[in-house]
């Protein structure tokens, strides 16, 4: 489903990814790991067209994307959520949702400056339809909640519902477990097992090992910005040159703990 | 009374009764032409906070295009034999289009940088209105024809006063109908997270132009209600100082609140009027008024009030 090719960008002198290939199927979870520093959330932001590649190409169903922005990208199926939470704070949890949605909308602004009946019909089902994805993620309760006052794992969720109201085909997820208590991971760690299971394809980015190993199909290794490793969990934490690079000894553990 | 300030239906219906009360309490038609200033200048400012505070962008030039509305309905009558109502939309137009031919460029640029380029914009205007005085009469500005609707002359203080409240009333409605539809929920989400904005989707380029664009009709069309309303109009319309008052009213009365841009509007208006006691310190004092405002209001007068009523329960 996504293909990334050779992908590399540079600024200035710095390598931030180098060479990186990689696919990610339908229905499968991939998961990006690497110690600090190692550039995925820059490969995050190379694939979802928030940078632009210096070389290599990304291939989504087929069809290559690498020039596009983000929001030609979302109209092509493919979605994510920030590390660093990017939700509409000054929007009710529903609105947030609602917005994910834009896509699928018809949308006409002298009809809406007219607020003309199909406005108003057509704001009903896509309020429905949010309302379902939140049921989905747990904060159907919070629906009429502003979304500035979520807590934390919250926002992670409502982003997540969000990326799903745009109808994706591959999802991005940066570290959505980051900060979560273990009961709201595993609400999460369910989540991204359900969202697979609808043949989406998953791309995560994720320190909790524990979680990576349980939910991954695949796993991808970075280091510095290149390629280390790529196999299932079995093969990863099997291999000497992860051990090796990955976080030294402490971090050997961790992986091989898991 | 929180959720009233949000149900678009109470505000125009709020809004219409005020309109309707107002001149019976007034002593002299001196009254009414104040009101009037206020309805055609909280026209402007409601467009203005479309713009600012539902996209977040600012408009430091926005004046040019109140300049372009006021000026069609001088030059409409005077030099084309056009009727001045139809200077009126054809003003709108070109604001509306020149909006978005210098929109697609500047509005590219963020902050401090948009601000310097939409400032640059309003100068460029006014200064072509002050040198091309074969149409326009120069610095010293030119008379403008009274508006003829249906043989109807549009001239006394109460006609204008109705008049401009009706347009009142229509940009009201039209501003909050934005509210909770496809494109006012894109317009938030992009003042919030441009980012996340994009990612779901939105083409957010597009959509600061459009808002460019519905702010300048405004603009324009406030311009014409207020030069055939004054039967006059000058460069100053078009001139840096109006353009700083208009954002003054969209801040004042809160970013985002369309009751806030009359009110804002309303205050813009009538303290220069209530503080000519301070003669030569007029202008003094109303500095001094607007920055305690914003000092101890920041989000502006409607904001503020509307949180304390609802602490206040």
């Amino acid at each position: 489903m996504l293909a990334v090719k050779n992908i590399g960008i540079s600024f200035g002198a710095l390598k931030a990814i180098d060479d990186v290939s990689f696919s990610a199927s339908a229905g499968q979870i991939l998961t990006v790991i690497g110690p600090n520093g190692a550039g995925k959330t820059t490969l995050f932001n190379v694939i979802s067209g928030v940078y632009v590649a210096s070389h290599g190409s990304v291939e989504l169903g087929g069809e290559d994307v690498t020039s596009l922005g983000p929001d030609a990208l979302a109209a092509r199926g493919l979605s994510r959520t920030f590390q660093n939470l990017q939700i509409f704070q000054r929007m009710t949890v529903v609105q947030n949702v609602m917005v994910g949605r834009h896509l699928k909308e018809r949308r006409n602004l002298f009809a809406d400056l007219l607020r003309l009946p199909s406005v108003g019909r057509q704001n009903r089902e896509t309020r429905e339809a949010a309302l379902q994805l939140l049921d989905e993620v747990g904060l159907r309760d919070k629906a009429d909640v502003l979304a500035g006052d979520l807590s934390y794992g919250g926002c992670k969720r409502l982003e997540i519902a969000r990326a799903l109201a745009t109808g994706p085909r591959v999802l991005l997820l940066d570290e959505p477990a980051a900060g979560c208590n273990a009961v709201e991971t595993e609400d999460i760690d369910r989540l991204i097992c359900r969202v697979a299971d609808k043949g989406i394809a998953v791309v995560l980015v994720e320190h909790d090992m524990k979680l990576v190993m349980k939910i991954s199909h695949r796993i991808l290794v970075l280091d510095r910005g290149r390629f280390l490793a790529e196999g299932t969990p079995a093969e990863v934490r099997a291999n000497p040159v992860v051990h090796q690079a990955y976080l030294g000894n402490r971090g050997a553990k961790e992986v091989q703990g898991a | 009374m929180t959720a009233l300030l949000n149900n678009r239906y109470a505000i125009v219906a709020a809004l219409a009764v005020v309109i309707a009360i107002l001149p019976f309490t007034f002593p002299s038609s001196y009254y009414l032409r104040v009101a009037s200033l206020v309805w055609v200048s909280a026209f402007a400012s409601i467009g203005l906070n479309v713009l600012m505070g539902k996209a977040g962008q600012v408009s430091l030039g926005h004046a040019a295009f109140f300049g372009i509305g006021a000026y069609s309905t001088a030059i409409g009558p005077a030099h084309l034999g056009l009727p001045s109502w139809a200077s009126l939309v054809i003003g709108a137009c070109v604001s509306g289009l020149l909006a978005y031919l210098v929109g697609r460029p500047i509005l590219r640029l963020k902050g401090h940088y948009l601000a310097i380029a939409t400032l640059g914009f309003g100068v460029l205007v006014a200064l072509v209105i002050t040198t091309e005085s074969r149409w326009t009469g120069g610095p010293d500005g030119m008379p403008v024809a009274k508006l003829t609707v249906f043989g109807w002359r549009i001239g006394t203080a109460y006609a204008w006063y109705w008049l401009s409240g009706a347009f009142l009333l229509l940009g009201a409605w039209i501003a909050l109908n934005l509210d909770d539809t496809p494109t006012g929920r894109a317009l938030l989400a992009l003042h919030d997270s441009e980012v996340a904005a994009r990612v779901v989707g939105i083409d957010v380029a597009g959509l600061k132009l459009r808002a460019f664009v519905i702010a300048a009709v405004y603009a324009s069309i406030a311009g014409s209600l207020l030069a055939m309303m004054n039967g006059f109009v000058n460069p100053d319309l078009a001139g840096f100082q109006h353009s700083v008052e208009l954002v003054t009213m969209v801040v004042l009365g809160g970013l985002g609140s369309i009751v806030g841009s009359i009110v804002g509007a309303a205050v813009l208006v009538v303290l220069p009027q209530a503080l000519t006691v301070f003669q030569e310190y007029e202008n003094l004092m109303l500095g001094f008024i607007i920055i305690v405002a914003m000092v101890f209001m920041r989000d502006g007068i409607v904001p503020m009030a509307s949180k304390l009523i609802a602490s206040a329960r």
